[in-house]
Order: structure tokens, then C-alpha cells, then sequence
């Protein structure tokens, strides 16, 4: 910068005496109130970092007077949600099964709390959807094996199937026919043509009347004589289009020969009664409750 | 259009900058102000002879003979680096004018200002289900109401839409008038004039008020600095009040904030818009326009030299001088120096160095010097609306000297001017002179605007106009796609949406189109009873509500194995003909 000043001669401003092609910054002053709002950031700048944790140290940080936190108000946003849920919590406590059927706001409640409560427990055999898989029942549907009432989807789950640790868990048992010799290669082929024949599907005729005979004496006492299942049993249903273990013949003689017995934990002790409450409203409204 | 000036110094220079200034201003003006005061409401197109001429010296920024430049700061000979890196503004005095412009002004500032007041209070019956404020933005439910109309969010492109058209309609005006907006219906312009009113009234007028500052503060100045301040803090509540009315039930929420019941969101939006209202309208003012906003600079691209601006005539005017007498008429043009444009001049600027960055064209200095026009026994117009086209023209005429300097820079050189040019043998303004014709304002680029402005207009009309007050959004199960059940038949879920964008409840049927022998069931809309599977469903929707309805749909083991992929649900009004469709798939095993 020259010491000469430089005087613009279009405008009458005084130029800095830099040059870019020509071309003259002009140096205007700035106007006063501008240099007023840059002292008040500043004086905004101590006040925050004061106010708030701002300068980051070896170990955390400077706290600020607020004590504010992300975390501190996490925890209030969660201790939030958690009184607001307590309140239906105990509602849902106290009210019977039908109650919450009746009350819109209670249903979707439980049916909410009771479809993540399923997604972290129940998910890993039944699947995400709740559509099972093989050996897993598919809860959508209206096959129950157990009983599709939600005061038995309750109890069910409550208590599991076949569980070991449970004394009031559902337990039924089908005898391996074909291992223990009850009944030999030629009747189970026979049985299970009648059960082809119960379930709507191709069979060999004169077999299934053999396997008529066989099955009213040895399964219907269970299964029913047409085939119906027992829930009390938990014998499923054979007169039906949904099968645990497949309904092919193939599978059909496996089963009859060797029968698998699928197992559920009890979920009462696991998830205290509240949850099982949820859980069941749920799977009752997955659409096959009775 | 190439050069703005940026300098408020020497215009505030020009205004009242020093006591010498000062004093002058008071001899040299007093015939100003009685000429004002005397003037009234003429427009200035009424004027037999002051025809529009039309020019506009925007260029002319070549320093004139007579008005040397201006040091802004700083003391001739010392070196650069003594100047002041921070300059405090130069406080502007503007002068009461009355004329046809002012007027205007007052009628603007009384319709912006009753209709931002008034809007809120206005009712509008919309029946028991929805609220009954005319202008409503309901953000907690995100409905906007005007009138008849109701915009959901997603149809917030009417809004977006009218916002174009704003801009576009900016740009018109721009083109055709200047700075219109910024000199008549700116908020900042409506607020600063408002203020001014109450400085004026409580202070009195610029001479009264340059005195009053520079007076002792004694109680008096005490008092009405005091009484000033408290009407403008009034004034600005009163701005950040009427804000909020228009974000709830404006009479609720008047009672609510006199009781203190309001959220405090009402209270802090009326605190922060009555701080921004005292600062910028009381105290800031001009250096809001000047350094804040952005328009001002835009303005350069969208002026050209057929827009209306308002212009000091340079052919009549010049050379400008004082207290000459009616013999001299021949060598001296009409401007008496009289700096009554100048004092008038809320920016503080003086129009006669041309367009400039400052200038919010409200063509108050029009009026001040019309009214010393006409105490003069002079034709009106020596400052004037004017296209830069005709001006151009009339100071050849005037026998002015086009100036192309690369290093200086366009404009005139006015040493050959002579007055007696404009002039007809009878002493009258010529006939050759160009005046601005209503043709210009019809040109290609306005005519552009006014299309794309129409264009998008009528689009919203007809959007508004053919828009759904019903809709319908169908979700596929995505887990399980379907679902066997023990019959056979197959199941599939949907979650169907009804957006019921009507202010009353309304009972819908849902149907299945193209999928024959389906049924349909909701688990949770039967209250978890037993399954009861119809061809069709009621659904009831709250007024101005999205539903959302877990739907199964049966199709028996048959059906299920010959049904189409897509089909359609149909939801109708029970109440009126209308319908919506929305297309749905059917998934199944594959066979």
C-alpha cells in the first residue's frame, strides 16, 4: 500500500490502493452498528460457552453452568415415556382379557407393546411376520393346535409347550407308532392313504378304507374321528389344508412312524404376566383368533 | 444502470450532517415546506404542462461542475490507513410532504397495514368440525384455512406456487415501475413510515427535530424522547401481536395472552418480532434497505431502459442555481437548488446525483419539488417518473454530450446544456420533448412475465379447482405376503389410509373391484370378535382425518387359484357420489 492516498474519482471515495484489473476497492467505511453486532456474538460466545459444556478437556468436558446434557435429557425423555406408559401398564394390568378386547385404546396398546415384545422373543421360531416355518406353527392362520381362543393363546404362551420347567405346560404326546412296532410298514402306508383321503388330497382308495379301520382304532381316540384334532390334546387337525410337518404322504408316514414333537419355553417366568398379556392380544389379532 | 452509488455519507452530507447545513436547510427550504403544505393531492399526470417526461439520469454519475465530490471521512493529506475503520450513521430528518404521492402512500400504508391488523379476526363458518377463522395456519395440525379453501400438507404447492408467482409478479412490477415495492407496500417502508408519523407528531418536523437532538437533555427532551420510544415499543408489540393471531384462534388466544395462559411460543414470537420491528423500523430504517436487503442489488438486472424510476430531469433542471430572477431564465435551468428533494428523502440520498442503490423510489421528492414547482409558476415534473429512454432522448435535446469512458465511466457532460432547448418560444416545455407512452410498458419481457404469471395462475385455479377432498392409500402386507388357512382359501392383509379432507366425519364403503368371490374382514375394526367376512366394509373416518384400517381379504381355495394379480379397491362416500380407486395386488402360493 502506497502512503499516497488514492481518491476515486467516479464515487469521491478513498480507495485501499488495491488493484485487480483495473479495478479499485473503494474503502468505505464499515457502518457502526455492524461492528456493534459482531461485539454482541462475542459477548454471545462467552455467555454459551459459560451456560453450556463447551471446551473439551482430557477427561469430559467443561460442564456449563446449565448442566445440560444429551444424555441427561435422553434420560429424561425416556424416564418420560416410561411414566406415560406406566399408567396404561396398570391398566392393562388390572383388566381382564375381554376388557382389553373392548377398549380400542387398551388394544392398541397391547397390540403394539405385544408386536415388539414378539419381534425381541418370539421371532427367532416363529418368524418376523409370524408365519412359522416347518415344525413352527404359523400363527396367522386359524389352525390351532392348542386352541385359538385368546384366553388359550394366553396360556399357551404363558406356560409354553412341552416345557420341561413348567408344571402346567401343555403336554401331548403321539405314540412312535412304526419305532415301537404298534403297527407294522403296510398299515402306517395304509393310515396315511386315509389320512390323504381326510385332507381333500389324491389317495389310493381301497388302502384308505384298510386305514379307516386302523385310524379309528388308533388315533381317533385323539384326532378325532373325521380327522378334527383335539385342542385339549393338542392333537391338530388332519381333515384340514395346513400341515406343521408337511402334509405329503411322505411326511405324513415319517411322522406316523416317528412322531417330532415341537417344544416351547414358558414365557410367564421369562417375561412376567404383563408381557404375555400383550403377547397373546397380539397373536389372537394376527387374524385366526377365535 | 451501471453504477450505484453506496455512499451514505455524502448524502447524509447533503441532508443535515452539520449545523451549518442545518441552518441553511431552514432558510433555503422554507418555501419548500409551505409550497408542500399548500400543494395537495394533484396527481402530477393531471398537470396540463407537465406531460410525463420521461428520463432518468442513472448514468450521469459523471461529478458535476456544481457539486463537487464529497469526502466521506478523513482530513485531507493524512494517510490512508487514518481512516475510520467503523463510521456511525448519519441520521436522516425527512421532511413532511404533501402532494399526490404522499397521498398514495397514506392510502397503501392504510390498506397493507388494516389488511395485516384485520385478517386474523375475520370468521368464516366452516361448520362444528373444523375452526372458524377465516386465515388460519394451524401448524400443530398442519392445516392452512383461507376461506373456503383448506390445504393439507402435501398440497402445500399451492402455496410454493403462489410464492412464484409473488417473484414473477416482483420481477413485473420491477420492469414496469421500478422499485414499486420497495417504496409503497415493504413492510420495512409501510413500519418506517409509520414510525416517521409518530417521530413527527411527538417531536415535530425535521427542522424541530435536528434541534431537539442537538439540544441539552432537559426534561422536556426527556419526555418526548421517552413518549416516542414508548408508542414505538407499542406499535411493535401491537406488529408481534397481531402475528400470532394468525397461528391460532385469534380471540382465544387474545384472551390467553392477556391472562397469561398463552404457550410460550406465542409469547416469544411476539417478543422477538417486536424487538426486530422497534430496531428495524424505528431505529435502523434506511440502513435496512441500504445494507440488509437483497432487493436493491438485484434491482440492477431487473430494471431496464424502458422502466419507470424516478428521475431527476437534468434537461430542465440544469444548471441548477439559487436566487436568480426571471431574466436569467435562458442560462439557468429550473432547479432552484432548493434541496427540498433532499430533505424530504427518508433515505437520505439526493436524486438528482441519479439512480442509486439507496433509492426506494416513493417519489416523495416528486412531491416536494412539484410544490416548489409550483410556487414557482413553473410546469410540474422537474423530478418525475421517467424511462431512462425518454431521458436519454431529452437530454440530446437538451443539447447535453453522451460520455463513454472506459475509466470514468457513461453518463453526460452538461456544459453545452441550455435551458431554452426544452423550451417553446412561450416559455412552455417543448413539444419535441419524449415522454413515456403506456405502449412501453407492453414489451416482450413484461409480456413474458404477465404469461408465465398467468400460466402458473390458472394452474393452481385449476388444481384448486379438480383437487380430491378423498383419498385412498393401500400397503401389501409385506410379512406374510398371504396366508393359507385351514379351508384352503387364502388370506392377504392391507393397510388401507382414508385422508378424509372434509370438515365433517364421513362413512365410507369399501368394495373390491376385479377380484371376484373376495371377502373382507378387519380384526381390529370388529373389536376382536369373531370373524365376519362381507364383500364389502363400512369405515368411518373423523372429519379432516387420515384413518388407517388393518384389512384381510379371503379369497376361497378356487378363486384363489384362477384370481387376476391386480385389482382394485373402490372406497364411495355413503353420503354423495363420490369415489376413489386405488390399484391393490392379490398374492398367493405358487401353484
Amino acid at each position: 500500500m502506497s502512503d499516497e492516498r488514492q481518491i476515486d474519482e467516479l464515487s469521491g471515495v478513498e480507495t485501499t490502493g488495491h488493484e485487480w484489473d483495473g479495478i479499485k476497492e473503494l474503502n468505505n467505511p464499515l457502518p457502526r452498528w455492524w461492528l456493534w453486532i459482531f461485539y454482541a456474538t462475542i459477548a454471545f460466545s462467552i455467555g454459551y460457552m459459560v451456560w453450556f459444556p463447551a471446551i473439551p478437556l482430557l477427561n469430559g468436558n467443561t460442564p456449563g453452568l446449565s448442566g445440560e446434557t444429551n444424555r441427561g435429557k435422553l434420560q429424561e425423555e425416556l424416564a418420560a415415556v416410561a411414566q406415560q406408559r406406566d399408567g396404561m401398564y396398570a391398566k392393562l394390568e388390572a383388566a381382564s382379557l375381554d376388557e382389553i378386547r373392548q377398549d380400542p385404546d387398551m388394544l392398541r396398546f397391547a397390540v403394539a407393546g405385544g408386536e415388539s415384545l414378539f419381534k425381541v422373543n418370539c421371532s427367532q421360531c416363529h418368524g418376523s411376520g409370524a408365519q412359522g416355518g416347518p415344525g413352527y406353527p404359523n400363527l396367522n392362520d386359524d389352525d390351532w393346535i392348542w386352541g385359538g381362543e385368546l384366553e388359550i393363546i394366553l396360556d399357551t404362551i404363558a406356560h409354553g409347550v412341552r416345557a420341561e420347567e413348567d408344571d402346567d405346560t401343555r403336554f401331548g404326546e403321539m405314540p412312535a407308532f412304526g419305532r415301537d412296532e404298534f403297527l407294522d410298514g403296510a398299515q402306517i402306508n395304509q393310515v396315511a392313504e386315509f389320512v390323504l383321503k381326510l385332507s381333500g388330497q389324491p389317495h389310493d382308495s381301497a388302502a384308505a378304507d384298510q386305514g379307516q379301520t386302523i385310524f379309528e382304532d388308533e388315533c381317533s381316540a385323539c384326532h378325532g374321528n373325521d380327522g378334527q384334532g383335539d385342542p385339549v390334546a393338542g392333537a391338530p387337525a388332519l381333515n384340514d389344508a395346513l400341515w406343521l410337518y408337511g402334509g405329503s404322504k411322505a411326511d405324513i408316514v415319517a411322522q406316523v412312524n416317528l412322531p417330532k414333537h415341537g417344544v416351547m419355553p414358558a414365557w410367564e417366568p421369562r417375561l412376567g404376566s404383563l408381557a404375555v398379556k400383550q403377547l397373546a392380544v397380539y397373536v389372537h389379532g394376527l387374524g385366526g383368533g377365535q | 444502470m451501471s453504477e450505484f452509488r453506496t455512499n451514505p455519507q455524502s448524502s447524509a452530507d447533503d441532508s443535515a450532517a452539520s449545523p451549518g447545513d442545518a441552518a441553511t436547510d431552514t432558510k433555503a427550504q422554507s418555501p419548500a415546506e409551505g409550497g408542500g403544505v399548500a400543494d395537495g393531492p394533484e396527481p402530477v399526470h393531471n398537470k396540463p404542462q407537465a406531460p410525463q417526461e420521461a428520463q432518468a439520469p442513472q448514468e450521469a454519475q459523471v461529478p458535476k461542475p456544481s457539486k463537487p465530490p464529497k469526502r466521506p471521512t478523513g482530513i485531507p493529506g493524512e494517510p490512508p490507513h487514518e481512516m475510520p475503520l467503523y463510521a456511525p450513521r448519519e441520521k436522516i430528518y425527512p421532511r413532511r410532504v404533501q402532494g399526490f404521492y404522499r397521498n398514495l402512500k397514506w392510502w397503501v400504508m392504510a390498506l397493507t397495514l388494516g389488511i395485516y391488523y384485520i385478517t386474523p379476526w375475520l370468521r368464516f363458518d366452516r361448520g362444528s368440525y373444523a375452526p372458524d377463522q377465516a386465515v388460519l395456519v394451524d401448524l400443530v395440525n398442519r392445516r392452512f384455512f383461507f376461506f373456503s379453501i383448506e390445504i393439507w400438507p402435501q398440497e402445500f404447492f399451492f402455496v410454493a406456487g403462489m410464492l412464484v408467482m409473488a417473484g414473477i409478479g416482483l420481477f413485473l412490477v420491477t420492469s414496469i415501475a421500478g422499485r414499486a415495492w420497495c417504496g409503497y407496500t415493504c413492510p420495512q417502508t409501510v413500519w418506517v413510515d409509520l414510525f416517521l408519523v409518530i417521530e413527527r407528531f411527538i417531536e415535530g418536523d425535521r427542522n424541530a427535530r435536528i434541534k431537539l437532538d442537538k439540544a441539552p437533555w432537559v426534561a422536556s427532551k426527556v419526555s418526548k424522547k421517552v413518549i416516542k420510544h414508548a408508542i414505538w415499543l407499542a406499535i411493535s408489540v401491537a406488529t408481534g401481536g397481531a402475528w400470532v393471531f394468525y397461528f391460532a384462534d385469534a380471540p382465544q388466544l387474545a384472551a390467553d395472552l392477556v391472562t397469561g395462559q398463552a404457550a410460550w411460543a406465542a409469547y416469544g414470537t411476539i417478543a422477538v418480532l417486536t424487538g426486530t420491528t422497534y430496531s428495524l423500523g424505528g431505529l435502523m430504517r434506511e440502513q435496512v434497505c441500504t445494507y440488509m436487503c437483497p432487493w436493491p442489488r438485484i434491482q440492477a438486472a431487473m430494471l431496464d431502459d424502458k422502466s419507470l424510476i424516478v428521475t431527476y430531469n437534468d434537461w430542465r433542471g440544469e444548471p441548477r442555481g439559487k436566487h436568480r430572477k426571471r431574466a436569467e431564465a435562458n442560462t439557468l435551468g429550473d432547479c432552484v437548488d432548493c434541496n427540498a428533494c433532499v430533505a424530504v428523502c427518508p433515505q437520505g440520498i439526493d436524486i438528482r446525483d441519479g439512480l442509486q442503490l439507496e433509492c426506494i423510489t416513493c417519489a416523495l421528492c416528486i412531491d416536494a419539488c412539484n410544490g416548489i414547482m409550483d410556487k414557482l409558476g413553473q410546469p410540474r415534473g422537474l423530478i418525475s417518473y421517467a424511462t431512462l429512454e425518454s431521458y436519454n432522448s431529452n437530454m440530446l435535446l437538451a443539447g447535453a454530450t453522451p460520455i463513454k469512458d472506459d475509466d470514468k465511466g457513461h453518463g453526460w457532460d452538461l456544459s453545452n446544456l441550455v435551458p431554452s432547448n426544452v423550451r417553446d418560444a412561450a416559455g412552455g416545455l417543448s413539444d419535441k420533448l419524449s415522454h413515456t407512452t403506456l405502449a412501453s410498458f407492453f414489451r416482450l419481457r413484461t409480456l413474458i412475465y404477465i404469461a408465465v404469471y398467468a400460466a402458473i395462475g390458472l394452474g393452481l385455479l385449476g388444481a384448486l379447482m379438480t383437487r380430491d377432498r378423498l383419498d385412498l392409500n393401500v400397503n401389501h402386507d409385506r410379512n406374510p405376503l398371504f396366508v393359507k388357512l385351514s379351508d384352503g382359501s387364502i388370506r392377504n392383509g392391507y393397510e388401507v389410509k382414508v385422508a378424509n379432507m372434509l370438515a365433517s366425519p364421513r362413512q365410507f364403503e369399501l368394495l373390491v373391484e376385479g377380484l371376484e368371490g373376495a371377502e373382507l374382514y378387519s380384526p381390529l375394526l370388529s373389536g376382536g370378535q369373531d370373524p365376519n367376512w362381507s364383500p364389502s366394509l363400512v369405515l368411518e373416518v373423523r372429519a379432516d382425518e387420515v384413518a388407517t384400517f388393518d384389512l384381510h381379504l379371503r379369497l376361497d381355495k378356487q378363486a384363489a387359484a384362477t384370481a387376476p394379480n391386480n385389482f382394485n379397491f373402490v372406497l364411495k362416500d355413503a353420503g354423495s357420489d363420490e369415489l376413489t380407486l386405488e390399484a391393490a395386488k392379490f398374492e398367493r402360493p405358487n401353484p
